[in-house]
């Protein structure tokens, strides 16, 4: 894999990666308390006494919530620590109601573990291994809203107390492309795993950037950490911005300050937000409010047991049992949704068409990944349209697969069943080809009949005027004729 | 018929019970009381008769009914101002929360309310429970019923759960809800001739109660004898998912298990505890304990906790550490006191209002707490402290290898004058140099009264007991009740 250089005026520069990223644990109530957690309510709806902190609330650990990030940990084959403690990490501010976050400093849930990247979907040899120090589960903070008001500021609290998993990377990746592979791999796992949904756009999932630069081969240089970026472009962004921004700072004589900086994607460019001088103290010290979290062997087995099936492994299964290329296996496992509705499509189609899911495979993952989109993309229709539902999908596939009707009429007659009400199941059989010679050879009669001067070029030797004829015949036949059947026909008739 | 504010917690529910009086009745005589003693004790911050009169009616309806009736029915209560009570003004002492009127009650005092107890008022205590006169009160010091005969200089009640120990002496209360975090209900029950006891760390939950330091504050009663301890431990203690600290155990019945049989027992005198120039009655009253625990049937064992002496530094460590933190939730933004200049920022808002909403001792505590927690001070202090705690704890689970509870004076000495101490915050930590070691390691510990120095003040002492082992701190308090037989009681001048 080529290496990644900022190219300076005093020659090349490697650039130094980490990324913390916070991820928005799933489960329908918050770290400490019972309250809702459902994106978009009302200002301050979702709020307990514990999320406001009221006097002698106390905190009281969400065990579906450390299950998730146990789940994660596992996901990456980390270490998990069967002995974790929660800390405070103490600030002032009008969203933080306690004064406090509850965090885990000293002794995280989740210790070193692994991901691998691949940054070429069609190369298997580029893949790298990232290393991750560690997941800790802490709460979210609230949220200021400062356009409500002319002279006041608002705090809702809905977010406050939400369990957020922070996942510490090391310093492994050294360009754009890695850190941004590498979120987009984590974000994947996440949603297999189902511990985080992966919203970016929601804050569900949202990256610290830590960036440094150096002469290859010399030690670390001064990093800054560019707070809450929230895409998985962005944060590439702001890896080729701020290596950009300390090359030139560097070499016009200037040191980088450690400092937390801000990305402002509308100017494509970082600004700094606070120094390390004016860093707050957060005074960590471990919660007195809450024991040390110990968990037993029947609850890790239980997290190891609801592990699903994950990306790499799947689309190693998809290449070796379902016999699908590596692209396709790729495509099909990017995302656990699309992966999911390939397995439901292939097993429905299997079995309706009394074949081994191997042998139907590459139709159906063919049908997921170009035919169908195509008509979907046509006509403008959302993927979660009833009209696609499973039963319609797998008829399509199933009849496709048999032979009934030729994959064209089966894009033609899912369209119609998209947009229009048609009954698919007597369309599939009114649309039946034939593979009745007789028929067929009528019809490449009739053809070669209306089509003289053609087939005289076909016979001098223009043979790209083949197709034509086969084109001419389906028509004739309304596509019902079997494809393979009238080239037969035609070839046995061209001579 | 006898005075009814003379009867205990037992007495009052036993009379009710039998019907020998009416809860209405009860609650009548101590509303009474209590509106005639507390403009002089200033014991209530808030007093709440209708609460109490409401209770009483409930138990009265229900025995009318034939209905059983439970553990605290018909007696009505002082509640230390630390526990939240919904509806009724909850304030820690501090003008950070005056007015402040939770939507919520604490477990405890839920607890007691569903056992038939009914509210008199929200007692005075040191602001945050951090004081040991109760003179760091926003709402001013309450004054103790206690006089030196012939004086009458007002005397500390101790503290913090001082307008508990102060309504309990003066029979204006006959029981009331303390918190200990260091020693704030066996201190102030020593300096005010009534029993109290600090029940092992988890027993009662702290939902609810205003946090001053998590794994210190532990909640338990204070009353006139032993027995009326144990029956409202019993109604106060139980697990509560809502608190993690909480101890998942069954609550025992300690009241109808109490024996002041002693035998078979053995009783540890921790040789630390006797100081250098120790107060002649207190030590005079700690022997006098060791033979009554003997007569009681025990053996008495001199023992050693080697790490007494780094108690008191340990506790003023770790306890300001926690408060530091517990404490910045008020900061004006969401409930209680706002100090918002004009043209303020956030950070303004923060400084005035906590600035004008703590007093001085709790900003001096935050002070301690900020610093010791600070980047670069948090292992000299913190990280050191909470290890001379852990040796501290195995200082007592040694001890309790060869002896069944320790017994060792409650304070160092009897009640002092209000004013005596409050210039110098270090003698005043001292008054908790007997009980914070306790705190410490989150044992089960009593204080009883024992005896009257020489100013004719009440004197205590102390029974530290194993993690649990309730039991056998009520039962050893049990025996030198019965052997000092106090019966000294404030002469009313109110």
């Amino acid at each position: 894999m080529s290496e990644y250089r900022i190219q300076g005026a005093t020659g090349e520069w490697e650039v130094v990666i980490g990324l913390e990223v916070h991820a928005q644990v799933t489960s329908n109530a918050k770290l400490f308390s019972g309250a809702a957690t459902a994106f978009g309510a009302e200002p301050n709806a979702q709020v307990s006494l514990v999320d406001a902190a009221m006097p002698g609330m106390l905190p009281v650990p969400n065990r579906e919530c450390i299950r998730q990030a146990v789940r994660t940990g596992m996901a990456i084959e980390a270490q998990i620590n069967t002995w974790s403690r929660f800390d405070r990490k103490n600030y002032f501010y009008a969203d933080l109601p306690q004064g406090y976050q509850i965090s885990q400093l000293y002794h995280p849930l989740v210790g070193e573990g692994a991901l691998e990247i691949q940054l070429d979907d069609k190369d298997p040899t580029s893949t790298k291994t990232i290393g991750i120090e560690r997941i800790h589960v802490e709460q979210d903070a609230g949220k200021l809203m400062h356009d409500q008001h002319p002279t006041m500021s608002y705090v809702d609290l809905n977010r406050s107390g939400v369990a957020l998993m922070e996942i510490v990377s090391r310093p492994d990746m050294r360009s754009p492309a890695e850190a941004g592979a590498y979120l987009a791999k984590l974000r994947q796992i996440l949603r297999y795993v189902g511990s985080c949904d992966g919203n970016m756009d929601q804050g569900s999932m949202r990256a610290d950037v830590n960036v440094s630069v150096r002469r290859p081969g010399e030690p670390f240089g001064t990093r800054t950490e560019t707070k809450n970026v929230n895409s998985v472009r962005f944060v590439m962004a702001v890896v080729e911005q701020e290596a950009r921004r300390q090359v030139a700072l560097i070499e016009d004589g200037g040191t980088v300050v450690q400092e937390t900086r801000l990305y402002d994607p509308d100017r494509n460019e970082t600004r700094s937000m606070r120094s390390k001088e004016d860093a707050h103290d957060y005074r960590y010290f471990p919660d007195p409010d809450l024991l040390p979290l110990v968990l037993d062997e029947a609850f890790l087995a239980e997290c190891r047991a609801s592990l699903p099936e994950l990306p790499d492994a799947k689309r190693r299964r998809y290449e070796t049992a379902l016999g699908l290329s590596a692209y396709n296996a790729a495509a099909l496992t990017a995302d656990v949704e699309t992966a999911r509705q390939f397995e439901a499509l292939l097993a429905s189609v299997a079995t309706e068409a009394g074949k081994a899911e191997a042998d139907v495979a590459k139709r159906v993952a063919n049908w997921l990944l170009s035919e169908r989109p195509g008509i979907l993309n046509a006509k403008a229709i959302p993927a979660d349209s009833p009209k696609n539902s499973l039963e319609a999908n797998t008829a399509i596939v199933v009849a496709t697969e048999a032979g009934t009707i030729s994959g064209s009429k089966a894009k033609e007659i899912f369209e119609r069943h998209l947009t229009g009400d048609i009954d698919l199941a007597a369309e599939i059989d009114s649309n039946k080809q034939t593979t009745d010679t007789g028929a067929i050879e009528a019809a490449v009669d009739a053809v070669l009949a209306a089509n003289v001067d053609k087939v005289e070029q076909y016979k001098a030797g223009k043979e790209a005027l083949f197709g034509f004829f086969v084109g001419q015949t389906m028509k004739a036949m309304q596509g019902k004729g079997n494809p393979q059947a009238v080239n037969q026909v035609l070839k046995a008739k061209l001579g | 018929m006898t005075d009814l504010t003379d009867l205990g917690v037992a007495a009052i529910r036993d009379g009710v019970a039998t019907g020998a009086f009416t809860a209405t009745e009860v609650a009548t005589a101590f509303n009474t009381a209590v509106a005639e003693a507390n403009d002089a004790l200033n014991a209530f911050i808030v007093t709440t008769p209708d609460a109490a009169l409401a209770a009483a009616a409930r138990v009265d309806a229900m025995r009318a009914a034939g209905e059983p009736l439970g553990k605290m029915a018909g007696v009505p209560i002082g509640m230390k101002d630390l526990f939240a009570t919904q509806g009724v003004q909850t304030t820690a002492a501090s003008k950070i929360l005056e007015g402040f009127t939770p939507e919520y009650e604490s477990t405890v005092s839920a607890k007691l309310w569903d056992a038939g107890a009914g509210m008199l008022g929200k007692l005075n205590l040191d602001q945050f429970a951090m004081g040991s006169s109760n003179e760091t009160s926003a709402f001013g010091n309450v004054i103790s019923p206690w006089r030196r005969p012939g004086d009458t200089a007002p005397l500390a009640p101790g503290g913090s759960s001082g307008g508990s120990s102060a309504a309990v002496a003066a029979r204006i209360a006959p029981a009331a809800t303390g918190t200990d975090t260091g020693g704030s209900i066996r201190q102030p029950a020593a300096f005010t001739g009534i029993s109290g006891i600090k029940p092992t760390y988890g027993r009662c939950s702290r939902w609810g109660v205003v946090a001053f330091a998590s794994s210190l504050d532990q909640a338990g009663p204070m009353a006139r004898d032993v027995t009326d301890c144990a029956i409202m431990l019993e109604a106060m203690a139980g697990f509560d998912p809502k608190d993690s600290t909480s101890l998942d155990l069954p609550v025992p019945e300690w009241s109808a298990a109490l024996s002041s049989d002693l035998r078979g027992k053995k009783v540890g005198i921790p040789r630390e505890y006797r100081l250098d120039g120790m107060d002649a009655d207190v030590a005079r009253v700690w022997d006098e304990g060791i033979a009554w625990l003997k007569d009681a049937g025990a053996e008495v064992i001199d023992i050693s906790l080697p790490h007494t002496k780094y108690a008191l530094p340990t506790y003023y460590i770790i306890a300001p550490a926690e408060a530091s933190s517990n404490l910045a939730r008020y900061d004006g933004v969401r409930y209680g006191l706002r100090d918002l200049p004009q043209g303020a920022g956030l950070q303004d808002m923060y400084a005035a209002t906590r600035a004008a909403g703590f007093g001085d001792e709790v900003k001096r505590r935050i002070l301690i707490g900020t610093y010791v927690l600070s980047a670069g001070f948090y292992d000299a202090y913190y990280t050191q402290a909470q290890k001379v705690r852990t040796l501290i704890a195995r200082d007592f689970s040694q001890a309790f290898e060869q002896v069944d509870v320790i017994l060792a004076p409650t304070a160092p000495t009897a009640a002092f004058a209000l004013g005596e101490n409050s210039d110098d915050p270090l003698a005043m930590y001292l008054n908790d140099v007997f009980s914070v070691p306790a705190s410490l390691a989150g044992l089960p510990a009593m204080s009883v009264p024992a005896g009257l120095d020489r100013n004719g003040l009440p004197l205590g002492l102390q029974v530290i007991g194993r993690a649990f082992d309730e039991q056998g701190v009520l039962d050893a308090g049990l025996a030198l009740e019965q052997r000092a037989a106090f019966s000294a009681r404030p002469a009313k001048w109110w």
